[in-house]
């Protein structure tokens, strides 16, 4: 009788394979990989680990309603990220996970939501776009705010032009070549625009911190409570079950406890150096 | 129908000012129209009014005789647009273009810091609320300056 296999723990990345890619800007493709381990939920991440380079925490950013294949958007930013963008389809990653908490899907029905999504912030909310469209009946008025560096550094746009027909997606670009025809300006300039109301709104934020920190301030001006934002933070996330403590951020770990938090809980670590 | 006295008072750079400074101000304005594609101003003419957009985008542009014309910043409807009228020499840094049809209001420089002049506390009012513009606008450059999207994974 042959012996069972252990079952393999949160450290254990088991084999995934690609089942396909695309190039969507000059440094991020998206990957998708066959399906492993639990199912997962909107903000949720998980550990990619491309063999002989390294593991890397990356955002699910597919549909939920697609169990059939798990996807990731990945930019290209060191050995591991570039070795994963460079994956073909029938090559293995490693994948540990889902790991973390997730965006407030439930708490904001009913509600107007502002999805505010910087470069390649809009992966992780994502899902939440494919939630809020498949279920737009559940929610109020629904904005997705997204900014870019230039127009091909825009993520998924054949989507933006498609999720259109079921909520206002505005995008702008903070800087373009000639001929372009869309908007000029940062993400935050696009809040003033948006029709919700601010005391009953719930915002999703998400992007680098600097342009988090200004999307908050703009947000807590047009009288949206901190505590009725959320906001996806990154970290340096090692073992992604709360054991090494690399990513630690006072009393959390953004691994374990984020890397979705309530933006009142977080804020203040977007104000202080260092940490 | 819709009064300039009306429009005026609707606008957020107007927002929370007396009625009467409201109706002052509306008195120096008055509707306008750009079709698609025509240059509401050019850098270096006469600055001799400012607009605050009703319906329609406005793109704030650089010229440039190696790349053509560079947009730095797109406005739309409830923006308000120009502040050169405010400044000595009083003339246009940016082009400003319509990108589509546009409705307006238009304001007369000169007859608002005529009234300025009169009421300095109408002017305290209006350079408290330029001032406040400028500084936003500073604040979205800064940002766009810092190129946050072009470094870290995100």
């Amino acid at each position: 009788m042959a012996a069972a296999e252990p079952a393999a723990g949160p450290l254990t990345p088991r084999p995934a394979r690609v089942l396909g890619r695309r190039r969507e800007t000059r440094d991020s493709t998206t990957i998708w990989l066959e399906p492993i381990g639990a199912p997962w939920l909107p903000g949720q991440f998980n550990m990619l680990y491309a063999f002989g380079a390294g593991e890397v925490p990356i955002s699910i950013s597919g549909d939920p309603a697609r169990p059939d294949r798990l996807v990731h958007t990945v930019r290209s930013v060191g050995l591991a990220s570039a070795a994963l963008c460079r994956l073909r389809r029938g090559q293995y990653a490693g994948v540990r996970g889902p790991f973390g908490s997730t965006w407030p899907l439930v708490e904001a029905r009913g509600r107007d939501v502002l999805v505010v999504a910087g470069g390649l912030g809009l992966a992780p909310l994502r899902p939440v776009v494919y939630e809020l469209c498949r279920h737009r009946r559940d929610y109020g008025r629904v904005a997705l705010l997204y900014g870019a560096r230039t127009p091909p550094d825009l993520l998924f746009t054949r989507e933006l032009e498609r999720w259109r027909s079921r909520i206002d997606v505005m995008v702008t670009v903070d800087s373009a070549a000639p001929g372009w025809t869309g908007d000029v300006g940062v993400v935050g300039s696009l809040l003033s625009r948006a029709a919700f109301d601010p005391a009953g709104a719930v915002a999703m934020v998400c992007g680098p911190e600097v342009m988090m920190r200004f999307a908050l301030a703009d947000l807590r001006e047009l009288g949206v409570p901190e505590p009725a934002t959320w906001i996806s933070m990154e970290r340096n996330m090692h073992c992604a079950v709360g054991l090494c403590g690399h990513c630690q951020l006072g009393p959390a770990f953004v691994c374990r406890d984020g890397p979705v938090f309530r933006a009142d809980a977080v804020a203040w670590a977007l104000r202080v150096r260092e940490v | 129908m819709l009064t300039v006295a009306d429009a005026v008072a609707g606008f957020r750079v107007f927002d929370g000012l007396p009625r009467r400074y409201q109706d002052l101000i509306a008195g120096c304005a008055r509707f306008v129209r750009f079709d698609a594609g025509v240059a509401i101003f050019l850098e270096g003419q006469p600055a001799d009014r400012f607009y605050v957009l009703r319906q329609g985008r406005v793109t704030l542009e650089v010229f440039s005789p190696e790349r053509g014309r560079i947009v730095v910043q797109t406005l739309r409807s409830g923006d308000a647009l120009g502040w050169s009228w405010l400044f000595p020499p009083y003339r246009w840094h940016l082009d400003a273009f319509a990108r589509e049809p546009v409705a307006a209001v238009a304001f007369d420089g000169a007859c608002l810091r005529g009234k300025s002049h009169a009421d300095p506390e109408l002017g305290y009012e209006l350079m408290g609320r330029f001032g406040q513009l400028m500084l936003a606008r500073l604040q979205a450059t800064r940002l766009q300056l810092l190129d946050v999207y072009a470094h870290g994974s995100r």
